[in-house]
Formats: structure tokens, sequence, C-alpha cells
């Protein structure tokens, strides 16, 4: 007999600093719980597969793309999306940073590049290499190059790479 | 003045933060989620739908197939007629929906739905020597498929120098990150929020589809995550998220496609193979210039793309011949994708214009202004403004093109290349297919403006650039001007396309500021307002206005493994007067971004024996990322068009798109002495022809 009935859980999240309590069908991803459910539309769906980074958040404090992160397993969890890093009408250096050298065209990548540039340069500060990391035991230093190959996992169809490079390299200045 | 001030891009904020709302995201109340069921044949029959355990299912509030969906308008293009048959012209077509209370439950339902088919053979691939190649009427954009003049065979035949090669491009796919997606809630009157870069185009193909009346259907879509001409159209989606909440009893119907569903539904820029010649004097003079190209369209639509119609007007010489040939495939309808047929074609010519200046021995810029037409040569008509040759110097200058050797640094050979390219202003477009643009302008009171235009902004900076031209011919500043756009209850405008949308709504702005000022004078009272239009080009008949550029590409390739960077790359544009430089830069570099992205990555694998497109999702189908792209710049020549408009703005992004990949191509044969036809330039072909040598 196949089951038919979703399977539900109530799990509470913290979401930019509010503490929201729901009950999630278990097959629902962090995305989706975060969109669908609670209305914070400000991680964006671009795939569902890990591959486009748009979906990217902040949780407890690294960077994940949340369509891989299933809602029921996060019971708890402190997320902050691209909107909870502006506090009201200041912008995060890094948001600033991205209107300043016009790091974004249509947006719809962007809130997962902001969110995925914070979470990077946190990964750069506490000293972890990346594929282009020429020696593993220095500081690292944040050239263009690691700027480029720590945000690969963000894709930009309007290609505005290049702005956010610039945009991400001013924030970390 | 505001034109010409790089102002900061005015979605920018709502955009950082994630505010801007796009189609999927409008809070509505209460709302079902549909889920699209696709054909795994390529072509046949549906000859059983078993939908008993989907609807059995709890929390399903419908299915719709091809026994239950409602008839829709048998007049409407066969591309939108969703479930009225059960015929299967193309892999991934939808067969059926589920309409559900999660999208969970709505998937876990289309996952029961039990189809069965008769299929018949099909057949999806594009060859040179296929049987049932066939000349179309005209091509999409409503030129002839053929032209000549002189006489090409004798002027090849007695040509010091000659090039016939054949250069192939794969089916691409516009991918915006942004998946199509629609809200639609139809109680009394039809409302949608719609990923879409045209909401009256869009208005009229639904309404025409749907059988009812397009004023009482309403279209909102302030913010599109990126359409590259493949949000121009209503589409399956859409037109069953409509009938799913009539069905329903008026409730909110949401759907947005699967990234792996946009491979099959959101169309894709045609494959290409196409033979070019070239005859040449000892001077680097062409004798002769053919281009052939032979391209796929479906057998259920036609659509053939304009991809050898650059080849009649972008060189003098006295003997041409180009040609379109088309096949009729299983496939899903090509269609319109950022620098339509110019991105093919220009991949094909400019490669073989390198091809030539080797054989000649002459420098490739040289080449091109020796070939400079002083008239358009396809309608006899000189240019409003070509300035082409200026591009290519002062390329040559800022990327130091002089003395270029090839070299070689540790395991990488690094070599440059060029490339020019043009991009028609498509009038035609206004004329005969879309029809005139309108704009309002209304004083609210307070010396403030509303500004208001059915335009569309996917991300060009549309709704900045249109404020900045506002505020000029209103003589305001431009903080006293806001601007409205992405709303069918604006008026009406054409959708963006063939990079014309900030000329054309632009002029209908200005076209409506100097009516209010003709009306309502200087100071006017709260509350006046009036209308104006654009209506086409009084020039054209006298000049022909197309855009122009060079591009310079440097190639590092690794000796070994083939891998192939682009460490430098620079556009110099010819497009009339900018007016914002700071999105008009990020629309260029963006645009040279998926040149670059087309020329090392981008490829369609088709399998023959399933009919469809395998590598349906990013980790398969490639697309440029922040690793690939290193220097890269565009400038431009600031020179305004005196007949495009008003503004003397000439179409600007997909210029961006053109000359890159013949660029990078030329660029990889200069480093390497390989030379790529077929795109993309990927490491295996390189190492393969290396071993092949
Ligand atoms: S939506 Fe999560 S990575 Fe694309
Ligand atoms: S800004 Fe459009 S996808 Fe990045």
């Amino acid at each position: 007999m196949t089951r038919t009935n979703p399977v539900l859980a109530d799990i509470a999240i913290h979401v930019d600093g509010d503490k929201r309590q729901l009950s999630v069908d278990t097959r629902t991803t962090l995305l989706d719980a975060l969109r669908d459910q609670l209305g914070v539309t400000s991680p964006k769906k671009g795939c569902d597969h890990g591959q486009c980074g748009a979906c990217t958040v902040l949780l407890d404090g690294r960077r994940v793309v949340s369509c891989l992160a299933l809602a029921v397993a996060n019971d708890g969890a402190e997320i902050v999306t691209a909107q909870g890093l502006a506090d009201g009408d200041d912008l995060h250096p890094v948001q600033q940073a991205f209107l300043d050298r016009d790091g974004l065209q249509c947006g719809y990548c962007t809130p997962g590049q902001v969110c995925s540039a914070v979470g990077m340069l946190r990964e750069v500060q506490e000293g972890w290499p990346s594929h282009v990391t020429g020696d593993l035991a220095a500081p690292v230093e944040l050239t263009d190059e690691e700027i480029r190959e720590r945000m690969s996992g963000n894709l930009c169809r309007c290609g505005a790479y290049a702005n956010i490079v610039a945009a991400i390299r001013e924030a970390a200045e | 003045m505001s034109i010409g001030i790089p102002v900061e891009r005015m979605d920018g904020r709502a955009k950082v933060t994630g505010t801007a709302p796009y189609a999927y995201e409008h809070q509505v109340a209460d709302p079902l989620y549909l889920h699209l069921i696709q054909s795994t044949i390529a072509r046949g029959q549906v000859t059983a739908i078993d939908v008993a355990a989907a609807e059995a299912l709890p929390g399903v509030a419908a299915v719709l197939t091809h026994h239950t969906a409602p008839r829709l308008a048998p007049d409407a293009p066969a591309e939108f007629r969703a479930l009225q048959s059960g015929e299967i012209v193309h892999h991934g077509q939808v067969i059926a929906g589920v309409v559900a209370e999660s999208p969970h439950i709505a998937r876990h339902a289309a996952g029961l739905v039990r189809v069965t088919y008769d299929a018949r053979p099909h057949d999806v691939r594009l060859r040179a020597d296929h049987p049932d190649l066939y000349t179309p009427d005209m091509v999409a954009i409503g030129a002839p498929a053929d032209s000549a003049t002189g006489d090409t065979h004798a002027a090849l035949a007695s040509a010091p120098f000659r090039i016939d090669q054949t250069y192939t491009t794969s089916a691409m796919f516009h991918s915006p990150i942004e998946p199509h997606a629609t809200t639609a809630i139809w109680a009394d009157d039809l409302t949608v929020y719609e990923a879409s870069q045209g909401v009256h185009d869009f208005t009229a193909l639904l309404a025409q589809a749907l059988g009812f009346p397009a004023d009482r259907i309403r279209v909102i879509a302030p913010h599109v995550g990126g359409a590259f001409g493949s949000k121009g159209l209503a589409r399956p989606h859409a037109v069953l998220a409509a009938l799913a909440s009539r069905m329903t009893g008026g409730r909110a119907v949401k759907v947005a496609l699967t990234r792996r569903q946009m491979f099959a539904l959101t169309n894709h820029r045609p494959a290409t193979v196409q033979r070019v010649q070239l005859g040449a004097d000892a001077d680097g003079r062409l004798t002769a210039l053919v281009h052939d190209a032979i391209l796929s369209t479906a057998r259920y639509e036609e659509y053939v793309e304009w991809v050898a119609t650059s080849s009649r007007n972008m060189y003098a010489t006295p003997n041409r011949r180009t040609t379109h040939r088309a096949v009729r495939l299983d496939v899903q309808m090509p269609a319109p994708m950022r620098a339509p047929g110019e991105a093919q074609g220009h991949f094909a010519t400019e490669s073989a214009m390198d091809e030539l200046a080797t054989a000649i021995g002459m420098d490739p810029i040289e080449l091109r202004i020796r070939n400079e037409p002083s008239a358009d040569a396809d309608t006899g008509l000189p240019w409003s403004s070509r300035n082409l040759v200026e591009c290519l110097r002062l390329g040559a200058q800022r990327f130091g093109w002089a003395g270029r050797g090839r070299r070689r640094e540790g395991d990488w050979l690094i070599g440059t290349g060029v490339a020019a390219a043009t991009l028609p202003t498509w009038f035609k477009l206004i004329s005969v297919a879309y029809g005139p643009s309108h704009a309002a302008v209304e004083h609210v009171g307070n010396g403030r403006y509303l500004v208001s235009t059915g335009a569309s902004d996917a991300g060009t900076g549309a709704r900045t650039a249109l404020s900045q031209i506002a505020a000029d011919a209103l003589s305001v500043p431009l903080s006293d001007v806001d601007l409205e756009l992405g709303d069918n209850a604006l008026p009406r405008a054409m959708l963006a396309a063939g990079s014309m949308g900030t000329m054309v709504w632009g002029s209908a702005i200005v076209a409506a500021a100097g009516e209010f000022r003709r009306l309502h004078g200087t100071d006017p009272r709260p509350g006046a307002r009036a209308e104006g239009a654009m209506t086409g080009n009084p020039h054209t008949e006298r000049v022909t206005i197309d855009s122009f550029h060079a591009v310079f590409a440097e190639a590092a390739v690794h000796a070994e493994t083939g891998e192939i960077r682009v460490p430098r790359l620079l556009g110099v544009f010819d497009i009339g007067r900018v007016v914002n430089p700071r999105t008009a830069r990020s629309q260029l570099i963006g645009g040279m971004t998926m040149g670059l992205s087309m020329a090392l990555h981008e490829s369609a694998a088709v399998d023959q024996h399933v009919g469809a497109v395998v590598n349906n999702d990013f980790a398969g189908y490639h697309i440029a990322t922040h690793a690939d792209v290193a220097d890269i710049d565009a400038v431009w020549l600031d020179k305004p068009d005196p007949y495009a408009n008003e503004m003397g703005i000439r179409p600007a992004g997909e210029n961006g798109v053109i000359g890159v990949a013949a660029a990078v191509a030329n660029a990889v044969n200069h480093a390497t002495g390989v030379r790529i036809r077929d795109l993309p330039i990927t490491p295996d072909k390189l190492v393969v022809s290396r071993f092949a040598r």
C-alpha cells in the first residue's frame, strides 16, 4: 500500500531575526519552505538542483544552497537572507558595493550572489583555501582569481560577473 | 541633462535585497500549484492516459489532459495550443498537468499518471545533406531567403585567394536564471503575473488562445529575471495556469517550470551548418562572398532564422550570394535568442575573414578596412552612420593589437583575435509585427511627473534609462520623474526585442512629453496628462540604420590539455548615443559574457534515439561562470545617430554577443595554429586536431 498523505513535521526556524513556526511536508526543501510557506522570496529558485546558487542563504553563518537542504532537517536553524542582511534602509557593505559597481542586471541571481559573497568573505577570513590557493598554510590573499573561483557556484546569465567581482573586491577593502 | 549620466540602477536596492517581486513571488491568497507532465517520445500519439491514481491523491484539485482541458481557439499558434489533442510533435511537450494544494503533492501526483503512446519515427538531427532541405518563403524577420548579385562562380574560380569552409553551431538555450513562471487568477476577469518581456504582446496571444477579451486580462510583470528572447510569447504553462484557475473556481494557480523543463518548453537558438566562400585579390579586396546557411526548424511550426542576412551588407564585393535552407525536425520550435541569427552568422563569416587574412598574409583589421562598403549593398541606401573602421582602430589601440605575436608562457600558448560585426535595426518589428508603442506623462502635483508605458525591464536597465529620457524630454530633474512599466494597464508598448526597447519606448516618451507640454505648458495643473506614440521611423526609406562593433580577444590554450582561457576581451561599439553609461556597459559586457559562453561552452547533447536534449540542466549544459570571465571591457564611440530617433540612440544590448565567438576562435587559431569551425571550442577538439596534424 503506497502512502498517499504527506508526512508533516512541526519546526521552528529563525529567518532574518524572526522566529517562524511552521508545519512542513518532510519533502520540503528549506528554499520552498521559505518561499512558498513563509513568503520569504528573497532567496530565488533557479534550478532546484544545487547548480546555480540563486537560492544561497546564510545558515548558521555559512553559505548554503537552500534548495539542497531539507526544511525538516534544519529545525532551530538561524537563517539570514539577502533581505535580512540589510538593516532597514542601510544596506550591507556588500549590497552597497553591488549597487555602486552595478553588479546586477535582472536581479534574479543577485540575492544569492550577495549571500554567497558574504559567506565567502568569512571563509577567506577564516583562512579556508580554495582550488586556486597556492600556499595552503599561508593566509589567503583575496585576489580576483580567488574571488572568481569561490563565486563560481553562483551563475549569472545576464553576465554581471565582472562587476560582481569588482563589488566584492571593493566591499572587502 | 540626465542622458549620458551613469545613474544608479533604479530597482537596484530592491534587487540586492531580493525584495523585487518576480512572477512566481507575488503574494496571492491560498494558491494552488501546477506541475506539468511531459511527453517521453518525440513524435506520435498519446493513446491512453490514466489519471485515476493521481486524481485520488489527497490534495489534488484537478488533472488536465487533452481529454479534460477546455478547448482553445483553433487559430492560436500551435505553440500555445496546449492539451488540444493527443498528438506529440516534440520530446518534452506538455501532455498533462496536475493542480494541487502544494508543489509536492502536484509533483507526486504527476508521477502517478500513466501514459501510453503510439510512437512514430522521429528525426532530430540537422545535417547539410538532409534530403528534406527546403527553401523557406522568407526568413523569420521578413527578408527574402536568398540574395544574389554578380557572378560568384566565375569570381571564385578566378580569385587568387579563396576560402571555402563550413562552420557549425549547436542549438543553444536562453537559460535565464529565473525560470519561466506564471501566477494566474481567473475568476470573473483574468489576472496574470507573468515572467514576460512584453506584457501587451503576451496579452494579445493569451487572449487569442483563450478566446477571452484582451481588455479583461490584466498582465503584471514589474520584474523579470532575464529573458533573452525566451519570455516574449504566451507559453503553454501560462495558458494552462489560466485554464487551471478557471477549472478550480478561480483560485490562484502558480506554476514555475523546472530547469529541466525549460530545455524542452522555452525554445532555443537553432543549430546551423554554414558554408562560407570568399574570394579575394592580392590586395585583400573581396571579389566574391557566398554565405549558404542551413538550419533547423520545427515540423509543426516554421521559424527560419536570418543567419546570412548580415552578409548582404557587411562588406563590399561585386559578387555575392546568400541563401537559407531549412529542415523540419521533430523538435520544439526554435525562436530568437539574444542576437538571433547574427550570433551564429558572424561566427562563420568572421572566422572565414580571419582565414582569408591568414591566406593572404594580411593583418585581419586591414582586411576588414579594405572591404568597408560605402553604402548598404542590400538596399542601395547610404548608412545613417557607420563607424566600424573607427571601432577597429580604437580597439586596436586600446587592446595593444600592433605587433601581435603569438607567445608561449610556460605551458600556455597565447594569441589574439579580432572580429567585426553589425546588428541591424529591425524597424520592421514595428511596422509589420508589433505595431506602435505608446507612453503617457502625467503631472501628479508639486512638479512631479508619472511616466508610464507597457515596456519591460528584464535586466536591461530600461527602467532607469527611460526615466532619464523622460526627465530630459520634460526638462525636469531626474528626481521629479517616476516611471511605471511592466503592466498591461499602462499604454500599449511592444515587447523587448531586437535591442530596440529603450529606443522605441524612449521615442514614445519623448512624443508624450512633447504633447504634454503642448497641451499643458510648463506650469501644468495636477492631473494634467498626455499620451504619445512611436509609430515608426520616417528615415528608413532613405538610410540604413545599423549598429556596428569590433571585438578583440586574447586566448590562452594549455599546450597539453587544450584547456582554453580568455584572459582579455574588449568590445568597441558604434551604437549611437548612450543614455546610461553604467547600465549600458553592464549590458554590453553581459552580452560579451554570453558570447564567451557560446564560444567555449554551450552545446546541446541530443540523443538521436530518444529525440531529446539530454544535457538538460546546468550540470550538463554549461554556461559561463565567474571563473571564465577575467579582464572584460566595453567602450563606445558615442556618436549620436541623427536618423535613429530624437535621442540619437541605436540598438545596443545584443551587439555584445555577436562578435565574440569568432574573435575567440580567431585568437585560439593565432595561439595554436588550430582552426576550430565547430562551436563550442572545447579542449577535446583542440587536442584531437593537434594529434591529427
Ligand atoms: S536553486 Fe538552489 S542552486 Fe539553483
Ligand atoms: S543579474 Fe540576471 S542572472 Fe544575474
